[in-house]
């Protein structure tokens, strides 16, 4: 906008047009990215945004899934950021590279399986990488630099002071990160020094405090934001960092499958024994989710009265474990209280047979079976 | 016309394999894409909107959403 609005008056001054720097902008849809795009954004930087897409990212998926959050407004918040700041996204789909972040990340993990900072090391080198490929191809229309929403001391793994400069200098991006909201607590970067950003009017943010942050925001009129920073990713979340510890553990092999991924986000996890567990629909939206991998999996549901859809990861050994398998599907049923509960199991691929059991009792299933 | 099946994908895939589709076309030519989280009805006109492209018709019939695109200028280097 702001560059709009200058080049028709250098040209009637016929003065030598100055180039717009550009800058690639992480945008993950909180607030923090969406500030620091803006902050660009006010002093004449051309910014366009980038999304990754991990395959652990909360949003969308368990609201298309979960019937109950069906009629909550949808949006992709990296999209309603970009539409609102009046940038270009572009969402890459990261998740195959990323398996390498998640399953071995040479700066650990958080509390729990989140990997922070080498996610963050990670998502600034593919932006640098952008960056130098359009430079290398568009010249003057290529990018200068990446910008960040990091504050120093947010985050207990990631933005520490300690860890800024790691990423700076693991990315590669080196001087050419500025992290416009904090950048006056760190030393000056290539667009400071070389005066394509005015540094006084960058921001000395830090801690967690968050003040700063929504005060910004009401100065720029920008209302309405996500408000999740961290929350927006699986990893943090303990209960499904167990569900993934126990499958590395179950499969004797760290590793994953985006379908592993996606289904450890739905429903309930019952491990009865190490060689199998149940993925037990919790209503009808994950009802319909699980539906879609009765192909690839063991199926288990209730036919003598209304229930959920189970299945199998892994393998039931013998009809004992498909009768036991039966009535542990049966005690979520509405026929949980019937002596008897017919229940349909269908092996992956179609082949299909009726089994007659009796419902577990509450007491049948202790806690420590339950994943998560 | 290009057809785009992104069928029992869920938000943000459908968006992502349309931009993927997009950058490959000509401005001018035109797209539909055919998907069923609902969510695409939403993120993938705002993805246009943000890009430059033009949403030309989306329409809705038992659960699959179809959404017909115009490509606009040529995306950026990214």
């Amino acid at each position: 906008m702001t560059a709009q609005a200058v080049q028709p008056q250098q040209a009637e001054q016929g003065a030598e047009q100055p180039v717009q720097r550009r800058a690639i902008a992480l945008v993950s849809g909180g607030l923090d990215s969406m500030l620091a795009v803006k902050v660009m954004q006010e002093q004449g930087i051309h910014v366009e945004g980038v999304n990754f897409f991990t395959g652990f990212c909360v949003e969308g998926h368990t609201q298309a899934i979960r019937k109950k959050d069906q009629d909550k407004h949808k949006r992709n918040d990296a999209l309603w950021v970009a539409e609102v700041l009046g940038i270009k996204l572009h969402i890459v789909d990261i998740s195959e590279e990323y398996k390498d972040v998640v399953l071995n990340p040479k700066y650990g993990y958080g509390a729990n399986l989140n990997p922070c900072l080498d996610c963050k090391i990670f998502m600034v080198n593919q932006a640098n990488l952008m960056v130098n490929k359009a430079r290398e191809f568009a010249g003057e229309k290529g990018f200068d630099f990446v910008i960040t929403g990091e504050v120093v001391g947010q985050r207990p793994k990631s933005q520490r002071s300690e860890t800024m400069p790691i990423v700076s200098s693991e990315s590669g991006a080196d001087d050419r990160l500025l992290r416009p909201l904090c950048a006056r607590n760190l030393p000056e970067t290539l667009p400071e020094r070389e005066g394509w950003v005015n540094r006084d009017e960058l921001h000395a943010f830090s801690g967690r405090n968050r003040k700063p942050q929504m005060e910004l925001a009401r100065k720029y009129g920008l209302e309405d934001y996500a408000q999740p920073s961290g929350g927006c990713c699986f990893l943090t979340d303990e209960s499904y960092s167990r569900k993934l510890q126990d499958l590395w553990q179950a499969r004797d092999s760290r590793d994953y499958e985006m379908d592993d991924i996606m289904l450890l986000k739905v429903g309930r996890h019952i491990r009865p024994r190490p060689h199998f567990k149940l993925i037990v629909s919790r209503e009808e939206g994950e009802n319909n989710f699980l539906e879609g991998y009765k192909y690839r999996f063991t199926s288990l549901v209730t036919t003598s009265c209304p229930g959920p859809l189970a299945l199998i990861d892994g393998d039931l050994a013998d009809e004992e474990e498909e009768q036991f398998a039966a009535s542990l599907v049966a005690r979520y049923s509405k026929g949980r209280m019937d002596d008897q509960v017919t229940v349909e199991l269908q092996r992956a691929g179609g082949v299909s047979k009726v089994l007659n059991v009796a419902p577990m009792g509450p007491r049948d299933i202790p806690d420590e079976w339950h994943v998560g | 016309m290009d057809e785009l099946d992104v069928k029992k994908s869920l938000c943000p895939i459908p968006v992502i394999r349309t931009q993927n589709r997009i950058k490959e076309m000509a401005v001018g030519e035109e797209l539909e894409v055919i998907a069923t989280d609902p969510g695409a009805l939403e993120d993938i006109p705002a993805w246009c909107r943000i890009n430059g492209h033009e949403v030309l018709q989306t329409s809705q019939e038992n659960g699959e959403i179809r959404i017909r695109i115009r490509a606009g200028e040529e995306s950026v280097a990214l």
